[in-house]
């Protein structure tokens, strides 16, 4: 008995190091890209209609009329033929390429288009709001369309040109009303997962990795060229530090995770590391990350007061401290990228801040905020104590540092302040529902072609039910202000009148000061050199190396287009 | 014999009632409401959040009273219907459980059973002999106290990362597909090694220190001494030293399942190894309650069977325990 057991288990060792050594395996490796950081729990959804399908199902499977290339801040006309025209003040037109066809071999035409739209109209959508201002989708033949609008909003429409799939009539017709959001595939109509127009197709998902295929007699191989990675492979991780360890085996090639650490894999070139920049701060921003202030307590009310905090944090220490320089400091507008055209030079030299603890301490005396008590922490002006938390959600190492940051420094001019780390769920809904007194957030200020979404983000006006979804999530309360952000989504750009009413908005932002953009998020990407080159980087601006979910069709499909394997 | 398997079928399933009560009361003293917290991502307008919302709250079973839900939750049980997950709508929990069990099979049940033979074998002959005693047991003792998290952050940082044998993570790596190929299964291998290696050795430590401190307390006794009074030979004694040794380790395994078991989450959680233990760890982290009640219930299922396997077992290693019974009868 005893020998025999002994003998099992000295045979299954033998075997299982000798077939390590034996064997190095990278079969089936060569033709697939395998990413990470899009995915955090296993995939189960590619209804490009629910709130939160599996990432790429927009962009690799469903596709958009327009692709926007979020680096270069120029608009690709993909299943259009070419730039839409605003033929009319209120009408918008597009033509259709001729080559586009659904996955299973029909032509996409002008009625899918006319059809995804009219199905928000009738149904209760995510894109259902465009029908408060479009009036009517008409196809003029199979390959033209026309939007009427009553009162267009210009900038808004921008984003949906890229943002809302076409989807098939022939097959989502068919689907019951009840069924249209929460369904997740398409199985049980079309006997497969997927019927899109884009170049890869539902493969396989299991629960740690979501698989695209390409496909092979894709539409656009003429017209836009082929990719070339055969296989997306999408892993599903749960945290950065063990995407880190597969980094450094290579067995990733593009990593989307926040990696702490990356400036120094990057500059070793052991690792065959890229990243879009060569050196600080290596990725392009991708958002702005705002403290947002509960503008409905005491003293967070008050704008001075909350000026008064702008001026006392440094997020140049952040940057170095919390992020190894990965990130940079964000303008006092808060805007980056192709928003920048709108930015006013005129505001932020009257009305913008910097770190400056003199002047933070100057201002809050002036408003009155000084210690009445004796404690050694300043009090509301009417004398009762002043003590905040800021919130961010526990694990998210970069945000805790920083809030770690910010709580150190306001602390040092006097104000009570702790930072505090809760569960993302518990997080979420004390944000959705104004339950906090400051916290951290990024989630409505991400890259688009145009600033409104931004200014919507921090100052939406739909705050007024139990929970604010759309940003502004410190229910800040400004109607002068609500009604210039509306102004300039109903203004087309380059006119000057929009240009002003960028002006008076940015001038309220800052005067008020219901959030404070402290820096910009990157797009953290990792890109490796061991199966794959031709990566986006400064250099070779091809795309945008970002695999989360929204993002595939602002630039990192083209990343795909360019993309070649190494021999 | 059926009253010993009566008695003890009775006392399962009480424990089975109250655990799955009590499995499906926990999730819901978590602040917060997954639904909501789900509809957080939806941006479009308010008509179709409500229309979203009631359906997703029948879908999961989460209308009505919480009495209601109680009932429901007993009838969709026994139905085998464990409900759907939150987070990964619209997959059914079974489905879901099915999909990780098999991996806590294949490192737990080998590394359990092992670690308990080799462990026991290697304790009894620590016992008995005093070089294997001086020399191997302090490195078990070592393996004993040191928590399953710190034990398998050094195994990666060793075998994985400076040694570069084993891959740091995962069930198998990127661009490979599970199929009965001798590819597959060395990327499997290669990958289920380090945690299974991790449980083993934990494991090890614990029952070789078990077996060594009951051999050596039997084979000082006076039945031991009896024995060699009688002029047996050291084999026998030992023999009979082990046997009544290995009593008190088999309800030890029976005790320490519990706590092996949630060593594998941990365990699992450091290698991004699939299974129940990270499952639920997910669930907690995410809110699906339906996910954390599914994969709980499949883990008390499971320890469960174990104990009733064990208490079969006993019954056939400890005679006393088996005449008791057969006299009754």
């Amino acid at each position: 008995m005893k020998s025999h057991w002994k003998t099992w288990l000295i045979v299954m060792l033998a075997v299982v190091f000798t077939m390590t050594f034996a064997f190095t395996v990278r079969a089936d490796r060569a033709d697939t890209l395998v990413t990470t950081g899009a995915i955090w729990a296993p995939p189960s959804n590619w209804n490009p209609l629910y709130f939160a399908p599996e990432p790429g199902t927009v962009g690799l499977a469903y596709e958009p009329l327009f692709h926007y290339n979020a680096i270069e801040g120029e608009y690709i006309p993909w299943l259009a033929a070419e730039e839409g025209a605003w033929i009319e003040d209120d009408v918008f037109h597009v033509e259709l390429r001729a080559e586009p066809e659904w996955h299973d071999g029909q032509t996409l035409t002008a009625q899918d288009v006319v059809f995804t739209f009219e199905l928000a109209e009738e149904y209760n959508l995510e894109y259902t709001y465009l029908w408060n201002y479009l009036e009517e989708v008409t196809a003029l033949n199979d390959r033209e369309v026309e939007f009427h609008f009553d009162t267009p909003n210009y900038q808004e429409w921008k984003q949906v040109l890229y943002e809302i799939p076409i989807i098939p009539e022939h097959i989502f017709s068919e689907i019951p009303e009840e069924d249209l959001q929460t369904i997740s595939d398409l199985s049980e109509f079309a006997g497969q997962e997927v019927v899109g127009s884009g170049p890869y197709t539902y493969d396989d998902a299991t629960p740690d990795r979501m698989i695209w295929q390409r496909v092979d007699n894709w539409w656009g191989n003429e017209v836009h060229g082929e990719p070339a990675p055969r296989f997306i492979e999408i892993l599903v991780t749960d945290a950065n530090h063990i995407v880190l360890g597969m980094v450094l085996q290579e067995q990733i090639d593009l990593s989307n995770n926040f990696l702490p650490g990356t400036p120094s894999i990057a500059e070793n070139p052991g690792y065959n590391i890229t990243t879009y920049y060569d050196g600080p701060p290596y990725h392009v921003p991708d958002n702005t990350a705002m403290l947002f202030f509960n503008t409905q307590e005491k003293g967070l009310d008050d704008a001075d007061f909350r000026r008064a905090v702008s001026f006392a944090i440094n997020p140049e220490e952040i940057v170095e401290r919390a992020y190894e320089h990965t990130v940079e400091k964000a303008d006092p507008t808060g805007l980056f990228g192709g928003w920048l055209d709108y930015r006013s030079e005129d505001a932020v030299d009257e009305y913008g801040f910097e770190y400056d603890p003199d002047t933070a301490v100057t201002k809050l005396e002036e408003a009155g905020y000084t210690d009445t008590t004796g404690d050694g922490w300043r009090n509301h002006p009417d004398g009762d104590d002043l003590s905040y938390q800021i919130e961010v959600p526990a694990g998210w190492s970069d945000w805790e540092d920083s809030v770690r940051i910010i709580a150190e420094q306001l602390r040092d001019i006097g104000l009570n302040v702790e930072p505090n780390f809760v569960d993302f769920s518990i997080y979420e809904d004390n944000m959705l529902t104004a339950n906090f007194d400051m916290l951290i957030n990024n989630f409505t200020t991400g890259k688009s072609g145009t600033p409104y979404t931004y200014w919507d983000g921090v100052a939406s006006d739909q705050i007024y039910d139990e929970q604010a979804t759309q940003g502004n999530y410190g229910r800040y309360e400004n109607e002068e202000l609500f009604e210039y952000i509306d102004l300039f989504n109903r203004m087309p750009d380059g006119e000057a009148a929009a240009y002003r009413v960028a002006e008076d908005i940015q001038e309220i932002l800052l005067q008020d000061m219901p959030s404070v953009p402290l820096w910009y998020n990157g797009a953290w990407a990792v890109m490796s050199e061991v199966y794959w080159t031709n990566w986006p980087t400064e250099h070779n601006p091809t795309g945008f190396p970002l695999s989360w979910g929204g993002d595939w069709q602002l630039g990192t499909v083209q990343m795909l287009l360019e993309l070649e394997p190494i021999e | 014999m059926g009253k010993y398997f009566g008695k003890k079928l009775i006392i399962y399933i009480i424990t089975f009632f109250i655990a799955v009560t009590i499995n499906w009361l926990a999730p819901r003293f978590i602040p917060g409401d997954p639904v909501t917290s789900l509809l957080a991502q939806y941006q479009g307008p308010a008509a179709g959040r409500q229309m979203l919302e009631t359906r997703l709250r029948t879908l999961f079973g989460l209308e009505g009273s919480l009495i209601q839900q109680y009932i429901n939750f007993w009838a969709n049980l026994l139905r085998g219907d464990l409900g759907r997950s939150i987070l990964q709508f619209p997959r059914e929990v079974s489905e879901i459980v099915k999909n990780n069990i098999i991996y806590d099979i294949a490192v737990l049940l080998p590394a359990i059973s092992l670690s308990w033979i080799v462990g026991n074998k290697i304790g009894a002959m620590a016992g008995e002999n005093e070089k294997i005693d001086r020399y191997i047991m302090p490195l078990f003792y070592g393996f004993v106290s040191s928590p399953y998290f710190w034990f398998a952050i050094i195994v990666v940082f060793v075998f994985a990362h400076s040694l570069g044998w084993f891959p740091t993570a995962r069930a198998y790596g990127a661009g490979v597909r599970p199929a009965f190929t001798l590819n597959f299964i060395i990327v499997f291998l290669r990958h289920w090694f380090l945690p299974f290696f991790t449980m083993f050795l934990v494991g090890l430590g614990q029952w070789s220190i078990g077996m060594r401190n009951m051999v050596i307390y039997e084979i000082e006794s006076n039945y031991a001494n009896y024995l060699r009074s009688l002029g047996a030979r050291q084999k026998l004694i030992r023999n009979y030293a082990f046997r009544n040794g290995v009593l008190p380790q088999v309800t030890g395994l029976a005790i320490q399942l519990g706590q092996i078991v949630s060593g594998a989450i941990t365990v699992q959680v450091v290698f991004d190894y699939p299974g129940l233990g990270r499952l639920m760890y997910q669930a907690v982290q995410q809110q699906d309650f339906f996910v954390l009640q599914g994969a709980f219930l499949s883990l008390i299922l499971m320890v469960l069977a174990a104990n009733f396997l064990i208490d079969i077992i006993y019954m056939f290693i400890d005679p006393r325990i088996r005449l008791s019974y057969s006299e009754e009868e």
